[in-house]
């Protein structure tokens, strides 16, 4: 175990790496991950899909099988670092220090147990209390959550749940040990939009009435506009910008963000003009492209004299902690923002 | 729940009939249809050796001459109220449930499968005790530990296991466990001590059988235990499982397995129905006086009413089985309830 200071950050991660041995050779989904989180803040983590999100947050629960994951770096929660820390010691902070609230509540819950007796469950791992004890404490959570008749709604399965009660009672489950860290994997996006907002409405008033940190993994910048205080976007298992959620979304300096920003989905323009997707598609974690990972569909990697292709760029602080990982210059970045990218972003 | 539990009631009583008139077609219908005589048929109940005058007249008294629907109605009668032989020389009683009177041993069948009841049953539910523990839990492990050293041992060993024909393993057992070479532990075949009268012995002498059998049962779900236990170790609630904290014997159990379970009791259902209607060939091997010996012995002498009963019988134990596993599955999967 390298010895390494304690932080005095709720969470934080250090240089994070987490491989799959396959077949088809080594899978690098996280590369050198590295962010801090306090309590009562939210983080968005954003990125297309297969960048390597849902590896990052399993991780940090520890949910992944030492048999096929390599996992190295620290992982720093409230002054326990848990990589290196046993598999019980980890386990026993599971559902009660940290919780996950997962993309599609249908699978992610047990077909053939009661949504009470699901939260029953969470519960009594950490709290020695008897059933009837946990049940009134999971009606009395279905309730916070919103579930009308949670007394009687107890009592139901998951597909006797409509999709956003379901999330509902996803997130009453991952509350029910109050967890100081809270982890949402996508938890709108196999819901519809009304249904979304009202979720993430949930979210926000939880989070404070809660006061725990909270991370929001997602794929929709959108989402994490109104919750999030800072924003990472990852890129390839790197975090490839991170900053204020301003700083992402009036300053952003690396071109995927750019991107990412030009394929949100805006209520406010026409649907059928509303999406410019990033050309090509996100590397492939096996074989990743020499230099920056975002090169092959960069439209300004020609400008960097041939080092985005040759040498991995370094994620370099731009100012008052905004940090972007590209090998164009700062004021070049922040000049094409200005001129070609933002009044673009704007009239479409 | 309860309409579904009528629908399932009425489909076993349905399906009941149909076997009832399939079984009775194949026995009595088909071989009319070969070209067997009315007289012909009779005579296997009044013996090979009786005079021609004496079947033609057993024909028309047994009925045999009426249509085929007529005596369908006679022998489902027979179940419901008894019935009565006139065969020409004699009449020969039958009490309800008249499943046919074996004109060979001049005995009604009934009674005899009651007799034969006890011994099939004791071997069936020993060996399924023993295979549903022994197949489920090295299927589970397999799963847990895949592509380990015990993982493809097992599944070596549930390969023989399915593909080894019983009176292989069985005599094969009987030689080298119980005729003394080279160990002489177990009972040799065709004993049997009713439970009431001495548990040990029972069990003492249906060991090997059990054990025989259920090897061969034990094979088959190991497998399927394995292969659905893979699946739904992968399935994302079990990640949520262990995202609450749960030790991962409980997530094993309570969540992986609850998931893989409802396949093993479909085919659990069907098998053991199957059995209990008659371990043919184990019951032949250990010369158990069982069910299945039952019917082998009537089929070798042609005695056409044991068969049937014997058939009929194994039929109602398959369907009442179906219909138990099918109620147990809106036990298990609620989501079997709504639809
Ligand atoms: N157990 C695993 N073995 C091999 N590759 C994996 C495993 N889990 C995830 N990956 C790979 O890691 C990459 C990142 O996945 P993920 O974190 O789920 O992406 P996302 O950002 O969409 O959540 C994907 O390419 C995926 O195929
Ligand atoms: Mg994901």
């Amino acid at each position: 175990m390298t010895v390494s200071p304690a932080t005095d950050a709720f969470l934080e991660l250090r240089d994070l790496r987490i491989h799959f041995p396959t077949d088809d050779g080594l899978v690098k989904s996280v590369d050198g991950l590295s962010y801090r989180l306090d309590r009562g803040k939210t983080l968005g983590i954003v990125g297309e899909s297969g960048s390597g999100k849902s590896v990052t947050s399993l991780g940090v629960l520890g949910l992944h099988n030492r048999r096929n994951a390599q996992v190295s770096g620290e992982i720093w929660l409230d002054g326990l670092e848990l990589v290196s820390a046993p598999e019980d010691v980890v386990r026993g902070l599971r559902g009660k220090k940290m919780a996950m609230i997962f993309q599609d509540p249908l699978s992610a819950m047990h077909p053939y147990y009661t949504i009470g007796n699901q939260i029953i469950e969470a519960y009594r791992i950490h709290n020695k209390v008897s059933k009837s004890v946990a049940r009134k404490h999971a009606i009395d959570m279905l309730g916070r959550v919103g579930i009308p008749q949670p007394d009687r709604r107890v009592d139901d399965y998951p597909h006797e749940f409509s999709g956003g009660m379901r999330q509902r009672a996803m997130i009453a489950m991952a509350l029910s040990c109050d967890p100081e860290l809270l982890i949402a994997d996508e938890p709108t996006t196999a819901l519809d939009v009304t249904v979304q907002a009202q979720i993430l409405d949930l979210m926000r008033d939880l989070q404070r009435e809660f006061d725990s940190a909270l991370i929001i993994i997602t794929h929709d910048l959108g989402v994490v506009a109104e919750l999030s205080d800072d924003i990472l976007v990852m890129y390839g298992g790197k975090c490839i910008e991170y900053g204020s959620t301003d700083d992402i979304f009036y300053n952003p300096e690396h071109p995927y963000t750019w991107g990412l920003l030009g394929s949100m989905p805006r209520l406010d323009r026409e649907p059928t003009d509303r999406l410019q997707p990033i050309k090509g598609t996100p590397p492939s974690l096996i074989n990743v492209p020499p230099g920056c990972a975002f090169s092959p569909r960069c439209p300004y990697g020609s400008r960097t004299g041939g080092l985005s292709t040759g040498e991995v760029p370094e994620l370099t602080e731009s100012r008052g902690g905004h940090k972007v990982r590209c090998h164009m210059p700062p004021a070049e970045r922040r000049s094409i923002w200005e001129s070609d990218v933002k009044p673009m972003l704007e009239t479409t | 729940m309860v309409t579904y539990i009528i629908r399932r009631l009425i489909a076993a009583i349905l399906m009941l009939l149909i076997v009832s008139m399939v079984t009775f077609a194949i026995f009595f219908l088909v071989p009319r249809l070969a070209g067997a005589t009315p007289e012909g048929m009779a005579s296997r109940y009044v013996g090979r050796t009786a005079s021609e005058e004496t079947a033609k007249l057993a024909a028309e008294r047994l009925g045999f001459n009426d249509p085929v629907i007529v005596q369908y109605g006679n022998y489902v009668k027979g179940i419901v109220f008894g019935a009565e032989y006139d065969y020409g020389p004699g009449v020969e009683t039958c009490p309800a449930p008249c499943l046919g009177y074996s004109f060979i041993t001049r005995q009604p069948v009934w009674p005899d499968l009651l007799d034969r009841m006890p011994v099939t049953f004791s071997l069936a539910v020993g060996a399924a005790v023993i295979w549903v523990l022994v197949g489920v839990g090295i299927g589970v492990v397999s799963a847990l530990k895949r592509g380990s050293l015990f993982d493809r041992a097992a599944m070596t060993v549930a390969l023989a296991g399915v593909s080894l024909p019983i009176f292989f393993t069985g005599l094969i057992s009987l030689v080298a466990l119980s005729y003394g070479n080279p160990f002489s532990i177990f009972a040799q075949g065709g004993h049997y001590t009713p439970i009431t009268e001495n548990p040990i012995m029972w069990a003492y002498n249906l060991i090997l059988p059990w054990v025989t059998l259920a090897f061969l049962f034990a094979a088959g779900y190991a497998r399927l235990t394995r292969a659905g236990m893979l699946d739904t170790m992968n399935e994302d609630y079990i990640r949520t499982a262990r995202a609450k904290g749960l030790a991962e014997r409980v997530v094993v159990t309570k969540h992986g397995l609850r998931g893989a379970l409802t396949p093993i009791i479909t085919i659990f259902g069907l098998d053991f129905g199957l059995l209990i209607g008659g371990a043919v060939l184990t019951e032949s091997t250990y010369s158990l006086q069982g069910l299945g010996k039952y019917a082998v012995d009537a089929i070798t002498n042609n005695d056409l009413p044991k068969v049937m009963g014997v058939t009929l019988l194994t039929a109602v134990f398959v369907i009442v089985a179906n219909l138990i596993v099918d109620l147990l599955y809106a036990v298990v999967d609620p989501r079997v309830r709504l639809s």
